[in-house]
């Protein structure tokens, strides 16, 4: 060719017909993207290719005749002819599964797999209908377990390396390995070491036989028996997006999907498995109100009524909510609509002090998680342990990291799971996060690189030097004993680096939705203030708040101090959740009145509810979901909910319209209409739109009216050197009321540990795993402490809401940093 | 069930500074661990694990994959006899029996003092001095049942002094300065000739 520009295209003939390829696109995928489905096993678009299982081999001709070649290996080259149904190609993929099932048993009438078995099904299509091997198949002991919830059956298991591939190269656990050789290769663990991974149950919906199956799925339904809607995971942030499967009326199993913006089919075991909490028995069924010290079920217009005689008896001023990240954007925006339009109070915060000012969150500009995943960029933690609390977010920049080179600068108190990945992992001193900000950037931006909040100017020198490219700083709460000030203070700072994004890491569920739907105080729906927005609401909203009101850390202090007549709860658990449990009880325990609307009875709602009004759950009523880019995706109603519970919308209007007023809802649309008249940034929300984006979901941008707000300008004091600085980090499974409802993941929240660095454990003067009394000025624990190298000196790490040790209780919300003492008890 | 002894896991720390990836020094640290304990014990693949920045789980994978190494205890010597067809029509199979008769054990297992191991195996390469076995892998060639028992003997007397107990590969263990080993650098940072190249190349010159 004279022609020296680089082609964008690649000529390939499949079958005959001339198909346009992509420079560097796997042969299997051009011709599925032609329509012609090549079988495979191993392949898997998400990893990279093995050519393990050999089922994609097609003659392929590239000048010097046709040759069988592995499809999912092969790149395309011009001028490459492809066979898919000769009788030669038709002859070895026999034979491979011939092969295949040497020692795979034929016993697909008792497999869960059976009916959406790849192997089954591509037998079936391309298999040679009879076998002529008589000898003994290979036998293994039938399911082992790998880890507390997926099992393995090793006859079944045709090697393809899709399970142990995505241990290795996409969680980065790699904890389960072929073993063995030649005819006994098996996958298994090591002896005493199970597939503790967040990420197993991926393993097992990727299996392309029936080898690897989850305990709460197994042998619940025929695939045949199911039926599946769309929707999106609710047990964070990340919204991914997943198939809930359902029979009889029951939720038995979620799927991750394929969204390329979001999670890349995968979820973490946690997204996946807590649809066990919605089946559980203690679902409330019916509202529940007070009798003496007892709960106890009444019907509807009785516990309505008691709401609302409570709420209409009180000032405003004396009405506070918290909670709402639980809920669908469509119950959001009807709460907010009730809370501050009818009700009239801005007493209103989705946060339980446990995230970040919401007009930081907003005003930034913020990065999507592609952005953040660019490749060759440059991710700033400024935030809580990903694998932790974002599994699917964690993935996503694992593989960023990993496979993109995109490089990972932490700040962060202490080691988190990408640490192993990191290109450099600082560790300011708790408290003192903004300092160390200011100096990267000085350092980044030419200036002289000095130490900062304990971390050395060299570590801080080379990490400036590696900043490079696009950069985004995930910020969130790394430590739930350091104030939301302090992440502020150093998102502000690190704002200053030329071309930086943001994305949130806030956890809870819909949080992000509630932010948008003004479930804060000074916010109205739509990325707006009460000041600035108030002239929008003012035909579709009966009044707006004059001024703002108190945060949930403000509303429980006014409640503990008598000022709070009423109090709703909106799906939270203050006693728990709450960063500072000393107040969260006092408040309970002193304001007269407690609304809640729940699915399960929490610790709160037993200490302090008067009337309870049951919800459904996410699979149980239709609406959408914001996930932390600002990405709404739809959740779909699968099941019906248990009783007589009922979406949180329609008791928002039922509620409005006995105080009076008619919200104007007879549907999640007719929200979502409203939504998009009145809000600044929602224009774009339309069901066409929506249904459009069913899979990739609708990214709402801009700050709205937002601004970024100024530096608080923390300052901790002075540490002394009696005490430790705590961090108390969350971990995927804890003691929510959520994941005790779950049976399969109840048993897997860790039993609560102390970590101090050994040099501080060693002053301590006591063996590891011995219980120690942790002081702080408002609360104490017992615990058992252990020494670990990944912690700070001068630092103790706790985990949130463990089994028995709440972290909470040593907490005061209005401190800039939590000092512990820790003694021999 | 042991770790590295700290004389052991000095010499594990030499081995891995030998190669550009940790990683790379699985197999070695898999014999050193059987040379300690006689088979690689579920601690000693831990222990690599922790050394090489790898998992237990990769070890083992690893390590399954070879026969010679033992997952599970074994006699202090392992007797290898070649079953395959030249030394099987040069009379092995009456040897195996005869192996199997006096050391009072069947193929598989290890007598009750824990000193052998009676094993059969594939090939060893040894055809044209048919029959042949292996003692910790070192060779008895054209084995008579006499000869058989006489070792057998000269190993329980402690005469056997070229057979070391098994794991051990080598009677001698090199030293390598780090400033004599190859120098393998990784691919991704290679940029000029490695240093055993440019050693060699000096040493043709002189």
């Amino acid at each position: 060719m004279t022609n020296t520009e680089a082609k964008t295209t690649l000529s390939v003939t499949i079958d005959g017909e001339v198909f346009e390829a992509r420079p560097g696109e796997l042969l299997i995928e051009a011709c599925e993207r032609a329509g012609t489905y090549i079988p495979r096993f191993c392949y898997h678009s998400r990893m990279k290719p093995v050519g393990m299982c050999r089922m994609c081999l097609v003659e392929v001709d590239t000048g010097r005749g046709p040759a069988l070649q592995p499809a999912c290996m092969l790149p395309c080259s011009d001028g490459m002819t492809v066979s898919t149904e000769t009788p030669g190609t038709r002859k070895v993929q026999a034979g491979i599964l011939e092969y295949l099932l040497i020692n795979h048993p034929l016993d697909c009438p008792v497999c869960d797999k059976g009916g959406e078995c790849p192997l089954q099904d591509q037998t079936v299509a391309y298999g040679p209908g009879e076998s002529r091997f008589v000898e003994e198949k290979r036998h293994y002991e039938k399911p082992i377990p790998i880890n507390d919830n997926v099992f393995l059956d090793r006859e079944r298991c045709i090697l393809c390396d899709r399970c142990t591939r995505f241990a290795d190269t996409v969680a980065g656990d790699k904890l389960i390995h072929f073993m063995d050789r030649g005819n006994n290769t098996q996958v298994n663990t090591f002896p005493d070491e199970p597939f503790a991974s967040y990420f197993s149950g991926n393993t097992v919906q990727i299996c392309p036989v029936g080898a690897l199956t989850a305990r709460p799925y197994r042998f619940k339904a025929r695939p045949w028996d199911l039926d599946e809607t769309v929707s999106t995971a609710w047990t964070d942030s990340a919204g991914a997006r997943v198939a809930v499967q359902s029979s009889r009326d029951k939720v038995i199993r979620l799927l991750g999907i394929d969204s390329d913006p979001v999670n890349w089919g995968w979820l973490s075991d946690k997204e996946r498995f807590a649809f066990e909490a919605l089946n559980s028995d203690d679902r409330l069924t019916a509202p529940l109100t007070r009798v003496g010290d007892h709960l106890v079920p009444t019907g509807w217009s009785t516990a309505l009524e008691r709401a609302v005689s409570l709420l209409s008896d009180a000032d405003p001023d004396r009405v506070a909510v918290i909670g709402g990240a639980r809920l669908t954007n469509e119950s959001q925006y009807a709460w907010a609509k009730l809370a501050k339009g009818v009700i009239g109070t801005d007493n209103v915060d989705s946060q339980l002090a446990d995230g970040l000012d919401p007009e930081l969150v907003l005003g930034l500009p913020r990065a999507t998680i592609d952005e953040a995943c660019t490749p060759g960029g440059t991710i700033i933690l400024c935030g809580p342990d990903p694998k932790e609390e974002i599994g699917s977010l964690y993935l996503r920049l694992r593989h960023a990291v990993v496979h993109d080179d995109a490089r990972l600068i932490e700040l962060t108190p202490t080691a988190t799971g990408l640490s192993p990945v990191a290109a450099h992992s600082l560790h300011p001193r708790p408290g003192e996060v903004a300092d160390l900000a200011r100096a990267l950037v000085e350092a980044a931006n030419g200036g002289p690189a000095v130490s900062a909040a304990g971390v050395s100017a060299e570590e801080i020198s080379s990490a400036a030097v590696a900043i490079d490219g696009s950069v985004t700083i995930i910020i969130g709460r790394a430590s739930l004993a350091e104030s939301a000030d302090c992440v502020t203070d150093a998102a502000l700072q690190l704002a200053a680096l030329p071309g930086s994004r943001f994305l949130s890491a806030l956890r809870r569920g819909n949080i992000h939705g509630a932010l948008d739907s003004g479930l804060a105080p000074g916010l109205l729906p739509g990325r707006t203030t009460i000041e600035a927005g108030a002239a929008r609401f003012a035909d579709a909203w009966p009044s707006t708040p004059a001024s703002r009101g108190l945060d949930t850390a403000g509303i429980l202090a006014a409640a503990a101090d008598g000022r709070i007549d009423v109090l709703v709860l909106l799906g939270s658990d203050p006693i728990n959740d709450f960063a500072g449990r000393p107040l969260a009880a006092a408040a309970l325990e002193t304001v007269p009145n407690v609304i809640a609307l729940d699915m399960l009875v929490n610790d709160s709602i037993a200490m302090a509810a008067d009337v309870v009004l049951a919800a459904s759950g996410a699979t149980e009523s239709a609406g959408t979901f914001t996930n932390l880019e600002g990405r709404i995706s739809v959740c779909r109603q699968r099941v019906t909910p248990p009783g007589t519970a009922r979406a949180d919308w329609m008791i928002a209007s039922e509620i409005a319209r006995r105080l009076g007023f008619d919200l104007g809802f007879d549907s999640v649309e007719s929200i979502r209409a409203e939504i998009a008249a009145v809000s600044v940034v929602h224009s774009g929300l339309d069901e066409k739109a929506l249904a459009e984006a069913l899979v990739d979901g609708l990214l709402i941008g801009g700050s709205g009216d937002i601004m970024v707000p100024g530096v608080v300008g923390v300052s901790p004091s002075a540490h002394d050197a009696y005490s430790l600085r705590l961090v108390a980090s969350r971990s995927m499974y804890d003691d929510g009321v959520a994941l005790r409802n779950s049976p399969s993941s109840r048993g897997l929240a860790r039993s609560v540990t102390l970590r101090l660095n050994p040099t501080d454990f060693d002053k301590i003067g006591v063996d590891r795993g011995t219980v120690v009394r942790t002081e702080s000025a408002v609360g104490r624990l017992l615990v058992p402490v252990e020494p670990d190298p990944g912690v700070p000196v001068g630092s103790a790490v706790l985990p949130w809401a463990a089994p028995g040790s709440p972290a909470n209780t040593l907490i005061d919300p209005f401190s800039t940093v939590t000092d512990v003492r820790v003694e021999r008890a | 069930m042991s770790r590295f002894s700290l004389d052991n896991e000095s010499i594990a720390r030499e081995i891995i500074s030998r190669y550009p990836r940790p990683k790379s020094a699985l197999i070695p640290l898999l014999h050193l661990a059987q040379e300690q304990d006689g088979w690689v014990t579920i601690d000693a693949m831990r222990h690599i694990a922790e050394l090489t920045g790898t998992t237990p789980a990769e070890v083992m994978g690893t390590g399954s994959f070879y026969e010679m190494f033992k997952f599970h205890p074994v006699g202090r010597y392992v007797i290898n006899i070649c079953s395959n067809i030249t030394c099987q029509l040069m009379g092995a199979e009456s040897l195996l029996e005869h192996a199997e008769a006096k050391l009072g054990v069947k193929v598989g297992g290890t007598t009750a003092d824990g000193l052998f191991t009676l094993e059969d195996v594939e090939c060893i390469a040894a055809c044209t001095e048919a029959p042949a076995l292996q003692v910790n892998y070192r060779y008895r060639l054209r084995v008579t049942a006499e000869d058989f028992d006489q070792l057998v003997d000269d190993i329980r007397s402690g005469t056997a002094r070229d057979i070391p107990e098994h794991g051990t590969l080598s009677l001698v263990r090199q030293s390598i300065p780090a400033d004599r080993g190859a120098g393998i650098v990784p691919p991704e940072q290679a940029r000029e000739v490695s240093v055993w190249m440019a050693r060699n190349d000096a040493a043709e010159q002189n």
